[in-house]
């Protein structure tokens, strides 16, 4: 999180953080673990009247801003998020509703996003071997009037609780995105099991899903540009929400140190576990700083926005994991117990290191786009 | 100061004409590592002559000392003015080698607990890139522990007559003057025995030898003071309160570029090499379709960036005064592993020919050199694990080390091992 916010940004990050600390509490989280939906409507849309799903709508569809730069606005709650492992499919509701405002569709719905009636999920990731941002294969045909979708879609954050889904597909060598109501027939949605105790997960199949043409966004075959600034959203905000795990459980683990005592002495005493903690402060501090220059490049639709993205998702995901994994360490037995909070922080960092992209995916991709600039110069 | 600050704005365009008219853009290798030897001492002598003659060239546009009174034939402007003629310098050369240790932490200890005279006689030099100066600090018998200084300084008369050996000190052999740390009083406590002396290094008295590391560079030097008389003039700070400076030097030290005294491109990279560098190395070893040729370039990038975004992080934090000034430290950590993890990612790259190499190997060729030289990153400028202890016992405020040096007279303290 960036080291000095607005008094505006403090307000909205101030607010979001009082709403999950009353409102997703851990014993809340515990609760919500045999949920089908894993939050509430009432809870979403109470956050969404804090903002929650306006920062990256455009102010001509009613989108709301804070400092001009909504995404960096948005990495506060994603932050905040974090902090609290909360629940919500906060960037999955975000990055659609971006990429209707961008398009110029569907004012409707993006309305009901933002006032939280609704929820959408974007159908990115594939099952392997097309996972880990591998190729796109589920096909859109055009025929006639219609588009026709063929393929499978997974992981696909709440699409049980969504009312549309935002597909993104292949025609030919391109990519189209289409825009599908969830009740579609030929929409098929099966819930999966996964780590996170309130954020649900689905595999959706398209079996000869057909839909008016105008529901693709833009031209067909040609959605590439869109898909990698969707995809640049969804990596910072998922960055930002695993820094926000990470700074939770350190702080965690930081009181621990100073409060256990073994041996007549503190952990905090121990030079070797001195030394690790501070290890963990370069991370956490490299992690935030990677973070919000990514937002600031990305809302800025700088020219080293990707790189600096993907810096990010292989770094935070690294050292986000390492990180807690370290706190459990640090915690003894009680850290692997269901019954301390710390695990909620894991699976967490655990998950946005894996979605859209693994680090070793990421330092692939950073190395393509470092090849692409040596060939250009 | 009369009138209003030079705007950003306004500061921005004259540093850009500046510039333009003054500095040749930096020279550009593909692959480039300060690990590797210097190059033949004259070529050293022709690059240092050449920074003083740009240092000069800037005093002269009126961008040398940027936050440095007036008085002292500074600017007088702020750390947003100095992070603007950064940002612009992108790309250009700058003179390098005035920047550390001269300007931090030599320049801001002087400004710090330098007397009116001490300034106004040696901040203008240095500001004209007439003075080049060394830390006299660590020494043989000490590395981190710098307050364990046994390089003793006696009064004699107006003067005080120093004994003794500095080691680590970078192009002693073609610098003008030395900051000093001595012990002035043995009965004190360690700390309360030092103070702090300038003086010329040609000062009869002081022999500099220079130190062959592994990798044939010879830019370390180790100094040898036998009766060097200095007078009560040129001492920075109180009598035996040497360590009041010292701990200040210490920070000074540790900001090393982040500090708002220092000028240097945005973004420049000094070691350790950018995934540009492991792209340029892969290329030559035809690894660029290897995966795991791919996953070492973005590693090496990702820290290059990461580094990068954490140095702007804590200097920016320090500056609003958002973090603790101890923070440097935790920068200091990093880079000093990353550079390290991103040497060890180039030897990789370069395989077989990192450590057989023939003059047709280019890109390729000595990266095992660099390798074996490669933890001089995480020890030069206070080791990494000095960070660590600054970091748990300063930012994170954990208990200190139980030590034994303390609360005792120093000539007491145990120095040596009594194992037979």
């Amino acid at each position: 999180m960036l080291l000095e916010l607005t008094s505006e940004q403090e307000l909205f990050r101030s607010t979001t953080a009082k709403f999950l600390e009353r409102h997703a509490p851990a014993a809340q989280l515990r609760r919500l673990q045999n949920d089908t939906a894993g939050f509430g409507n009432d809870y979403w849309q109470r956050g969404a009247e804090l903002g929650w799903t306006s920062l990256l709508v455009a102010e001509r569809d009613g989108g709301v801003s804070i400092s001009g730069r909504g995404l960096v606005d948005l990495t506060l709650a994603a932050y905040e998020f974090g902090r609290h492992a909360a629940p919500g499919p906060l960037v999955s509701t975000n990055v659609v509703a971006a990429a209707l405002s961008a398009a110029g569709k569907s004012r409707d719905l993006i309305g009901s996003l933002m006032d939280g009636t609704s929820i959408a999920a974007w159908c990115m990731s594939e099952g392997p071997p097309n996972d880990g941002l591998g190729k796109i294969g589920l096909d859109v045909a055009i025929v006639g009037n219609e588009l026709v979708l063929n393929g499978v879609k997974r992981p696909v954050e709440s699409a049980a609780q969504t009312s549309h889904l935002l597909v993104t597909g292949r025609t030919g060598n391109g990519l189209t995105q289409v825009l599908v109501p969830t009740p579609t027939k030929g929409v098929s949605v099966i819930p999966m099991r996964g780590i996170d105790l309130t954020r649900r997960f689905s595999v959706v199949t398209f079996d000869d899903v057909r839909v008016p043409a105008m529901s693709a966004l833009g031209p067909l075959g040609e959605a590439g540009g869109d898909v990698e600034r969707q995809l640049q959203l969804a990596l910072v905000l998922l960055c930002a929400e695993a820094v926000g795990a990470m700074q939770a459980a350190f702080d965690m683990t930081l009181e621990w140190a100073f409060d256990r005592y073994s041996f007549g002495r503190p952990l905090a005493s121990y030079q070797a576990l001195k030394h690790r903690f501070a290890h963990m402060t370069a991370w956490l501090h490299a992690s935030h700083a990677i973070t919000d220059e990514a937002a600031r490049a990305v809302a800025e639709e700088a020219p080293e926005a990707a790189e600096l993205v993907s810096a990010a998702k292989a770094y935070v995901g690294d050292y986000g994991t390492e990180l807690v994994q370290e706190c459990v360490q640090l915690h003894g037995g009680i850290g692997v117990t269901f019954e301390h909070d710390l695990h909620l922080f894991l699976r967490r960092v655990t998950l946005s290191r894996t979605l859209l992209g693994t680090p070793h995916v990421h330092r692939r991709r950073l190395a393509r786009l470092v090849a692409t600039k040596e060939t250009v110069s | 100061m009369s009138g209003e600050v030079e705007s950003i704005a306004s500061f921005r365009e004259r540093a850009r004409a500046f510039i333009r008219s003054n500095l040749r853009p930096a020279t550009k290798k593909a692959v480039s590592s300060t690990l590797r030897p210097a190059r033949a001492d004259e070529e050293e002598l022709a690059a240092v002559a050449h920074e003083r003659r740009l240092q000069r060239t800037f005093f002269d546009g009126g961008l040398a000392g940027i936050c440095v009174p007036r008085a002292y034939g500074g600017q007088e402007l702020t750390p947003a003015h100095q992070m603007v003629l950064n940002a612009e310098l992108r790309g250009y050369e700058y003179p390098s080698r005035v920047q550390v240790p001269t300007f931090t932490p030599i320049l801001s200890v002087l400004l710090e607990f330098g007397t009116e005279e001490q300034k106004l006689a040696r901040i203008p030099a240095i500001l004209k890139g007439e003075e080049l100066w060394m830390q006299f600090l660590s020494e043989p018998s000490c590395g981190s522990d710098v307050a364990g200084a046994v390089t003793t300084a006696v009064r004699s008369g107006n003067e005080w007559v120093l004994n003794g050996s500095k080691v680590w000190t970078t192009g002693a052999w073609w610098s003008d003057w030395a900051l000093c740390l001595t012990r002035t009083n043995w009965d004190a406590p360690k700390h309360a025995g030092l103070t702090v002396f300038m003086f010329p290094i040609k000062t009869p008295g002081i022999e500099v030898g220079r130190i062959e590391m592994l990798n044939g560079s010879k830019e370390f030097c180790q100094e040898f003071l036998s009766d060097v008389r200095v007078p009560d003039t040129n001492r920075i700070g109180g009598v035996d309160d040497g360590w009041t400076v010292g701990t200040r030097w210490m920070f000074h030290e540790r900001m090393a570029r982040n500090s708002p005294l220092v000028t240097a491109p945005e973004g420049e990279i000094r070691a350790g090499g950018t995934g540009a560098t492991m792209h340029a190395i892969a290329r030559a070893a035809g690894r660029l379709e290897d995966p795991s040729a791919q996953a070492l370039i973005g590693e090496a990038q990702t820290l290059h960036l990461v580094g990068g975004a954490l140095r702007r992080r804590i200097g920016h934090g320090i500056v609003t005064r958002t973090l603790s000034d101890q923070s440097s430290a935790i920068a200091r950590l990093f880079i000093g592993l990353a550079e390290a993890r991103r040497t060890t990612v180039a030897f990789e790259l370069a395989g077989e020919a990192g450590v057989a190499w023939t003059n047709g190997d280019g890109d390729l060729a000595e990266w095992g050199v660099d390798f074996l030289i490669r933890q001089a990153t995480c020890i030069g400028g206070g080791t990494t694990e000095m960070a660590a202890n600054v970091i748990s016992e300063r930012v994170l405020k954990m208990p200190r080390e139980e030590a034994h040096d303390r609360d005792r007279p120093f000539r007491d303290v145990p120095r040596k091992s009594k194992r037979a």
